[in-house]
């Protein structure tokens, strides 16, 4: 009886625009010129808003945050391929995903000022955004759970994603969570941003495995690794893995690979474990740069719209960053609210307390 | 009316809640075909399918954070961590987020979802089979825990639990299991969590109880009245958390002395909580030191030894009568 191979695998890449502007041209994904500029400005989106915020961080008007520079091919391009009724259970670093669906900046400046009120969804927020999840890892499972009850509630149309990154690969909910999405046949989309770090620690110490996306063929679904600074191949590969959800032919996982090109956070000094050089390599691959360049060979962008585009997000920003320094008038004893949907004398006593205890705090001075 | 044990009480409390609303589903190991290790969930993934009654890969932290996603989109889940020993890795997801949606989101999102616990010793089972666990869950704000003490309360918890719409502890006292019957009335009764029951009305002495210790205590009590003749106040806790400062408080200045029986260790227990709330609101009244008989300090031996360290009817009624002989 001789050894013998029982199953052989292979892992898939994909790249559709390479860093040097060439475009694939059977692997093209089909967007009209309306949805490609769509999504570019998304991306610019994120990136201003991005770079604000870091200036807002810096000046003390907002607390710490984790920034996503040089991740928004990765995100906005599987926002885009998601249908509204799907759902977003991601981490804390897509504010590509949780902006072009919905989310205002004036509402993330308010999370990252330390305001719950920033997770309620208002206005043209999707209501199918979950909140951040600050927890690494913890996330994936309540997307499995979400898809499951799509199902069982009849929509079987509607897909879950969830987003984490490299490091969150390390974590045993992950896992969980890809099995049972598995074992359950669920429309789910597990996209693993692996921008190569985890704070400090590289890619290479997080798993011995050679690709990320390959933890998927264990559990028996497709894994596929994209450029993730590529957003015709984010796109091409979360619109596939999508249909194929909506089909009822189960989960994808994807592994984007892309760089942070900022600080982990705010709080965080990434010279103590990385180099300049490194972080330029990958600004020579900036995603933005890339698809706008797409575009200007398409002959549908030019210097004058850039121009325009920039002057306009210019004054949105300032009007949401000023929206957001004019809010006030917070409750202070609101946690007590939301403690439980009925309250509970033992959660209003305490109140009573909290709040005859900040009377008297203010009055000390 | 009927007479059931326990197993069979929470099995016709989840029959008649997911014959009523089919937004409540069962997920769990063995919980479908077996019908659960206890057979508490027998007989439902006939009725309603598996798409309803789900048997999961072995895996807490996902059975919980797959239902929170699911209450999250609607349904009602109803988790089984299959014994105490296990439930801990159910944990990060209720701390992290189960507990947390709510006030996260100022109520946007909740978690309408009942984690069911079987907990507590006195079965010989093996190792990690036997703890009572209910004060270190009682402690995560936003997480309701409940504990019955016998078939009638233990289709009325349950029945309130999956109405709740907030994450509910419900923790099942595998001794009283199959331990003795009780009636259990036709038209489905629900409790108030967060409500404590006077199950006996008395002037002498409260004595508060949940869970198996009811029963244990319930003999004492028993044992007592006809040795002296005292008149006992005997309260079943029913809820660990939000705990009933109230109904305690009340108790406590009628009677003037109090006595707890818990499975639990001693320290950071819920007796602790609740000499601690007496402390707040009556200690003017009491005449005697506050007597707590509980579990002791340590891991919890195996099976040969176990029985020695849990309070029994003779050191439920040594503690009451010291209180009362004070």
């Amino acid at each position: 009886m001789p050894k013998k191979a029982l199953e052989t695998f292979s892992v898939s890449y994909l790249s559709i625009l390479d860093e040097d502007g060439n475009v694939d041209k059977e692997l093209e994904p089909k967007l009209k010129k309306p949805e490609l500029i769509e999504l570019y400005r998304q991306m610019v989106w994120a990136r201003r808003t991005d770079e604000r915020m870091l200036k807002l961080q810096r000046q003390g008007r907002i607390g710490t945050f984790g920034p996503s520079t040089g991740q928004e091919a990765s995100q906005c391009a599987v926002a885009f391929a998601m249908k509204k009724q799907d759902w977003f259970a991601g981490a804390f670093r897509e504010h590509g995903v949780r902006l072009l669906r919905g989310e205002t900046l004036t509402r993330q400046l308010l999370y990252y000022n330390g305001h719950e009120e920033g997770n309620v969804n208002d206005g043209d927020a999707n209501p199918r955004n979950l909140p951040i999840s600050v927890i690494v890892g913890a996330q994936p499972l309540h997307a499995v759970g979400l898809a499951y009850a799509m199902r069982l509630q009849g929509e079987t149309e509607t897909c879950a994603v969830t987003f984490m990154g490299d490091g969150a690969t390390s974590e045993g909910d992950f896992h969980e969570a890809m099995n049972f999405a598995a074992v359950w046949n669920l429309p789910v989309l597990f996209v693993v941003q692996n921008n190569q770090w985890a704070i400090s620690v590289p890619r290479s110490k997080q798993t011995k495995s050679a690709t990320i996306a390959q933890k998927a063929i264990a559990y028996g679904m497709p894994g596929v690794q994209v450029d993730g600074n590529d957003a015709l191949a984010v796109y091409a590969a979360a619109a596939e893995a999508l249909d194929r959800g909506r089909r009822g032919e189960g989960p994808t996982l994807m592994e984007a690979v892309t760089y942070r090109l900022m600080m982990h956070t705010t709080a965080d000094d990434q010279y103590k474990y990385r180099t300049k050089e490194e972080e330029e390599t990958w600004w020579r691959r900036d995603p933005l740069v890339r698809f706008r360049g797409y575009l200007e060979a398409k002959k549908i962008w030019s210097e004058k719209d850039q121009e325009a585009l920039e002057e306009e997000y210019k004054a949105e920003i300032e009007k949401q960053v000023k929206a957001f320094e004019e809010m006030s008038g917070w409750k202070p004893d609101a946690p007590f609210d939301h403690v439980f949907g009925t309250s509970h004398e033992r959660i209003e006593a305490q109140r009573r307390e909290f709040l005859a205890e900040t009377a008297k705090e203010a009055a000390r001075g | 009316m009927a007479k059931l044990n326990m197993v069979q009480a929470i099995n016709l409390a989840l029959d008649e809640m997911m014959a009523e609303d089919p937004s409540v589903i069962v997920l769990g190991e063995d919980v479908g075909v077996d019908g659960g290790v206890f057979r508490v969930t027998e007989g439902l993934i006939e009725k309603y399918g598996e798409a309803r009654v789900i048997d999961t890969p072995l895996a807490e932290s996902a059975i919980i954070g797959t239902a929170i996603g699911m209450a999250l989109a609607g349904l009602k889940p109803v988790g089984e961590m299959q014994f105490c020993g296990f439930s801990y890795l159910m944990i990060p997801q209720l701390e992290g987020h189960g507990s947390r949606y709510r006030s996260r989101t100022h109520g946007q999102f909740h978690v309408p979802m009942v984690m069911r616990v079987p907990y507590g010793g006195g079965v010989r089972a093996l190792e990690h089979h036997s703890e009572s666990r209910e004060a270190a869950l009682g402690h995560l704000p936003g997480v309701k825990v409940v504990i019955p003490s016998g078939p009638r309360n233990a289709r009325s918890l349950m029945r309130a639990a999956i109405l709740d719409p907030d994450p509910v502890v419900y923790m099942e006292p595998k001794r009283s299991y199959r331990a003795f019957k009780e009636d259990v009335p036709e038209t489905p009764e629900t409790v108030e969590i967060g409500k404590a029951q006077v199950i006996q009305e008395g002037t002498d002495v409260t004595v508060i109880a949940w869970g198996a210790m009811m029963h244990t205590t319930k003999k004492a009590v028993e044992e007592i009245r006809q040795a002296r003749g005292a008149s006992i106040e005997l309260i079943d806790l029913l809820t660990i958390s939000p705990m009933d400062t109230e109904t305690i408080c009340a108790s406590v200045r009628k009677t003037g002395r109090l006595a707890v029986v818990q499975e639990a260790p001693l320290s950071f227990g819920p007796a602790s909580e609740i000499i601690a709330t007496v402390n707040d609101h009556a200690l003017m009244h009491l005449e005697a030191p506050v007597k707590r008989v509980s579990g002791y300090d340590v891991v919890t031996p195996y099976f040969s030894r176990e029985n020695l360290f849990m309070p029994t009817v003779g050191r439920a009624r040594r503690g009451i009568e010291e209180v009362l002989d004070f």
